[in-house]
């Protein structure tokens, strides 16, 4: 009983704490940056200002265009839902691993991009391809960091990953560490940030993201917004969950571990976003025909880490 | 304490190698070297941790070699010999970067499967070390391979010079003398690139060393 009600508590939580995690994240750069910068709950405002506008609909787009924000919404949401952020017990987490984790990431992005198409502008054909030609690359990356990640801890459930690290009987694995470096790499790419693809653009030529979304507005610009910003926490609750999992409430704890999960995961959120905010900060947005080294980098990482697992076991 | 020595060992190992494979994935110059005295830092810390490990206090001056010629000398020389011949501060491969880095992939596998059976009465610590010293030492070959430049061919060179160090630190028993000359024969073939850097580039303007395959001397 108490695993559903920490579940519905999660369902909450993580809606609500994406707009502002994506906000913090603006407000650290902006302040990197010497300017003032907008508060941290700015996104909040913006996403109730974009529900209360009309939503303009091309006289070409389809029902797939306007069908596209609920499902892109829904997909994240869903997969934010199955990843423990501050207790393993929540409802949810037997019934999903990581590799139906990046099915649902997958269906969001596919969802995108053929909405980008839908209305048939040059921009929105442009970003679904780059869009395309990035997960063609991240996606076999993350799937090889599950691979290895799940040779070690020996299942793929996220849930089960973290109560294994937090069992204790696990060194300074260097297998693990080479997914982290690879999971970090393929979460900088999947949310479209520096140096992949800047989130703050408006120059045509340079944008991914906003440039499939561009022919939205309205309800279904919040939609795809908040779709957006629930993928950022997503990928911020995963390395805290498959990596960092300190603090986090096992099942069988009572109330106040749960607490102090809660309070770690804020405190984990709130470190990998000022993490976030000085590294794009400090790097220069790439060529688009770089990205394939970049995340050729995050494969060759997790496949060098499942070679040192085989090092290991083999010795 | 066995386990922790051997982990620590592992990392350190590791370090190197990614530290290669950052060498492969470098496309400006100084990045190239800054990654080389990284990986030289890496080397001087996985000889000074055998030299705790192995009781064996030789290995300390190995490590001190490591840092102060590997990590400092060298790559200061190198910043200086670009800086000072003014040459193209991006690198040129003959491979793409991508096809590199998979061949490099593939090379650190063939070693393990060569090095592991090869080996199988030694200790965990020597075995797993020399795997990892060989993908160091072919890593290095793939760069001298791979890469246009006469500059970051010498860092592929001496690249392949800390997976044989790493080699050597991890197997009980190497004498010092041996190293200690092999340190100096580096630092002497160091200064000869040096003076080849200026007489390549007196010859031909530039450091692309594929000008040399065409060149037949004087006579036309």
């Amino acid at each position: 009983m108490s695993a559903l009600a920490w579940q519905i508590a999660q369902i909450l939580l993580v809606a609500v704490l994406a707009p502002l995690a994506t906000g913090y994240v603006r407000f650290v750069k902006a302040r990197l940056n010497g300017r003032r910068g907008a508060p941290p709950w700015q996104p909040y405002r913006d996403l109730l200002r974009l529900l209360k506008k009309e939503a303009i609909v091309a006289p070409s787009a389809s029902w797939l265009f306007r069908a596209a924000p609920y499902v892109t919404f829904a997909a994240v949401w869903l997969a934010a839902c199955v990843v423990p952020t501050f207790t393993t017990a929540i409802a949810l987490a037997p019934s999903a691993d990581l590799i139906a984790l990046v099915a649902l990431l997958g269906l969001a992005r596919f969802w995108t991009a053929l909405a980008g198409m839908d209305v048939g502008t040059a921009f929105g054909g442009i970003g679904s391809s780059r869009e395309m030609l990035i997960a063609s690359l991240a996606e076999p990356a993350m799937l090889m960091m599950t691979f290895s990640l799940s040779l070690v801890a020996g299942t793929t459930q996220p849930a089960q990953i973290a109560a294994f690290i937090l069992g204790g009987d696990i060194g300074v694995e260097v297998s693990l560490g080479l997914a982290l470096a690879a999971l970090v790499m393929v979460a900088i790419a999947e949310n479209g940030r520096i140096p992949i693809d800047n989130p703050a653009t408006h120059l045509e030529l340079t944008m991914v993201h906003e440039a499939m979304v561009l022919e939205y507005s309205g309800r279904h610009l919040a939609m795809m917004e908040a779709a957006a910003m629930l993928r950022l926490t997503l990928f911020m609750a995963l390395i805290s969950c498959l990596f960092f999992p300190w603090g986090m409430a096992l099942p069988g704890d009572g109330p106040a571990a749960v607490a102090v999960g809660l309070a770690a995961f804020l405190a984990k959120v709130a470190a990998l976003a000022t993490a976030l905010a000085v590294f794009e900060t400090m790097i220069a947005k790439m060529r688009v025909f770089r990205y394939a080294d970049f995340l050729g980098g995050a494969l060759l990482l997790g496949l060098l880490a499942t070679i040192f697992l085989y090092v290991s076991e083999a010795v | 304490m066995g386990q922790i020595s051997y982990e620590v060992a592992h990392l350190l190992g590791a370090t190197m190698l990614m530290a290669g494979f950052g060498l492969l994935y470098q496309r400006r110059l100084y990045a190239v070297l800054n990654t080389f005295a990284f990986q030289a830092l890496a080397l001087a810390a996985a000889a000074a941790w055998q030299a705790h490990v192995q009781h064996a206090p030789h290995l300390y001056v190995t490590a001190g070699i490591a840092l102060v010629f590997k990590g400092m000398l060298v790559p200061f020389a190198l910043h200086w010999l670009v800086e000072r011949l003014g040459i193209h501060r991006s690198v040129d491969t003959a491979l793409s970067i991508g096809w590199t880095m998979i061949v490099g992939v593939v090379l650190v596998a063939l070693s393990i499967l060569l090095v592991l059976p090869v080996t199988a009465n030694a200790a965990a610590l020597t075995r797993e070390s020399l795997a990892v010293a060989m993908s160091v030492v072919l890593l290095g070959m793939l760069m001298m391979i791979t890469r246009r430049n006469a500059v970051t061919q010498v860092v592929g060179f001496m690249a392949l010079e800390n997976g044989l160090l790493l080699a050597a630190v991890s197997a009980k028993g190497m004498p010092l003398v041996v190293e200690i000359s092999v340190a100096f024969s580096v630092l002497i073939a160091m200064t000869l690139f040096g003076i080849f850097f200026f007489r390549i580039r007196e010859r031909f303007d530039t450091l692309d060393l594929q000008y040399l395959e065409t060149y037949r001397g004087d006579r036309q």
